[in-house]
């Protein structure tokens, strides 16, 4: 049976790719954002800060949608807090923070849910989607794009030229915290495909692959967005023949596309830069 | 009097090490003001502290006779060319429109005769033929240049340059002049934050000479006098020697 045929017979597949679908547009267009701010290792660390807000939920019995986003915004105010009222620079206080949330959540999460439910949340299960997990991805894919949508104006000037955006009186801090919390609804959206651990790469990888490709912003927001949906596709395809892991398959794909854009990107690839350093200097003999 | 940039009694500290200490001054309309001083004086400091960047330890600002807040979208701020991410993929023109941002608020978008003006102020720096490239493509004088067409296209009534002649060709340079000039003609105020001393006498009708205390403010003659420039660079007298000047 091919992978088409299989999708069209079994439902539990089916849900499989639109919910990873939807994940890998969300993730790219999130991720151009945390591309260009430089917040690469904050993205990593909201993804992991959602664990103990998702055991929290569990135990209190609420969608752990809600602890999740909770623990995402307290640890980037912490962070934040953190690196602006000492001299401990922001990496260290990324690292501080994250590192205690996460362990808190595995305590937490073993204490009382089984080691499966953990190995889960931490690595994906995308065949395990159940219908209402494709519903609240759909949900928060629509709040995620009709914010950029929106506010796009806005996050453009703040990543480009936050000094600008404030004296005009743009509540910067107020965008970024806006941002933080995209950030942690995406990686709830993700928690099944790819799991908390690869969220990140599916964030900055297809993100910077098209910043390889594109001088524009918009553009750039549509490639990284279909850069993540053949991803993911093409991830869940051979997860499901060659019976892998998918949140890793679909990583490793996204990191293939990068490595193939990174030599042979006309503007930004090193192979074409090499080539046009060796005619110039090959016009000088 | 009626002023443009009232300051009185401005302080401004960084955990408790004092930056800018007591200052005050006011720009009636239509000055080109140029704030001089040596290196670590809080130039930028106290342009920042103006636009409400950093917060203050005391004092009252006043602008065009309305607090800051009320006024800040008539403020334009060109920031140091080192401040700006030249890789950021966004195109020359985009980044002039950005300064009909203020303007348009939350929610809209830039329209058709946004960009019409965007254009007009591109080819007021003449850099009209470059509007789809990339910013990091430009050189350091045609970047200035497009960022001075962005503080353009926002229609402001106060600009705040931060040294905008840092590493920039003489033709940049003269062509930014001579807007500023303009400008100044027009009634607008300009408070440039420069360094180099020389050129102080032909760009500015009036300065603000600033060692963390203001050390002089007025018109540019009577301020740029050897014994009011020792006072503001006392310590650095040995640079003062090598340009020729004599206490």
């Amino acid at each position: 049976m091919n992978f088409l045929e299989a999708i069209m017979h079994y439902e539990f597949l089916e849900k499989a790719l639109l919910t990873s679908v939807m994940v890998g547009i969300i993730c790219g267009v999130i991720g151009c954002f945390i591309v260009l701010r430089g917040m690469a290792l904050m993205g990593d660390a909201i993804s992991h800060a959602v664990l103990p807000g998702v055991a929290v939920s569990y135990f209190l019995g609420i969608n752990f949608f809600f602890g999740a986003v909770f623990t995402g915004v307290l640890t980037a105010i912490g962070i934040g807090y953190i690196s602006q009222n000492s001299r401990i620079k922001n990496d260290s206080s990324i690292g501080i923070v994250f590192s205690a949330a996460f362990a808190l959540g595995i305590i937490l999460i073993t204490l009382m849910k089984s080691s499966t439910d953990l190995y889960h949340i931490l690595f994906g299960n995308v065949l395990a989607v159940r219908s209402s997990d494709m519903w609240m991805t759909l949900i928060i894919g629509l709040i995620v794009l009709v914010s950029v949508y929106v506010f796009y104006k806005e996050l453009l000037v703040t990543s480009f030229d936050p000094t600008m955006a404030q004296a005009y009186g743009l509540p910067t801090k107020l965008i970024h915290y806006f941002l933080m919390t995209l950030l942690t609804m995406v990686t709830v959206a993700s928690l099944q495909t790819v799991g908390i651990i690869l969220v990140v790469a599916m964030l900055i990888t297809p993100a910077s692959t098209a910043y390889l490709l594109t001088n524009r912003l918009s553009t750039m927001i549509f490639l990284s967005a279909g850069f993540g949906t053949i991803a993911s596709v093409i991830g869940l395809y051979i997860s499901y023949k060659a019976n892998l892991a998918s949140g890793a398959t679909i990583v490793l794909v996204a990191a293939t596309m990068f490595v193939v854009t990174f030599i042979f990107s006309p503007k930004h690839g090193v192979l074409w830069k090499k080539i046009r350093t060796r005619r110039k200097r090959a016009s000088y003999s | 009097m009626i002023s443009s940039v009232a300051v009185e009694h401005l302080s401004v500290s960084y955990y408790g090490k004092e930056a800018v200490k007591d200052v005050s001054f006011a720009i009636a309309p239509g000055k080109l003001v140029g704030v001089i001083g040596p290196n670590g004086a809080g130039k930028s400091t106290l342009l920042k502290a103006v636009l409400g960047l950093i917060p203050k330890d005391n004092g009252q600002i006043v602008i065009l006779n309305k607090d800051r807040k009320d006024i800040r979208k008539k403020i334009a701020y060109v920031p140091q060319r080192s401040d700006i991410d030249w890789d950021f993929p966004i195109s020359v023109i985009d980044t002039v429109l950005i300064g009909s941002y203020p303007r348009l608020g939350m929610f809209k978008k830039p329209k058709k005769q946004d960009k019409e003006f965007a254009i007009h102020c591109l080819e007021k720096v003449q850099m009209q033929d470059f509007k789809n490239r990339q910013i990091g493509e430009l050189s350091g004088g045609q970047q200035q240049r497009v960022f001075i067409a962005r503080a353009l296209a926002q229609q402001a009534e106060v600009f705040f340059l931060d040294e905008p002649f840092v590493g920039i060709d003489i033709g940049s340079e003269e062509t930014i002049i001579r807007i500023l000039k303009e400008l100044e003609c027009q009634g607008k105020t300009i408070l440039v934050v420069h360094h180099d001393l020389s050129k102080a006498k032909d760009y500015f009708q009036q300065v603000l000479l600033l060692n963390q205390e203001l050390v002089e403010f007025g018109d540019v003659d009577d301020v740029m006098q050897p014994e009011t420039i020792i006072r503001a660079y006392q310590g650095q007298l040995s640079f003062l020697k090598e340009l020729g000047v004599k206490a």
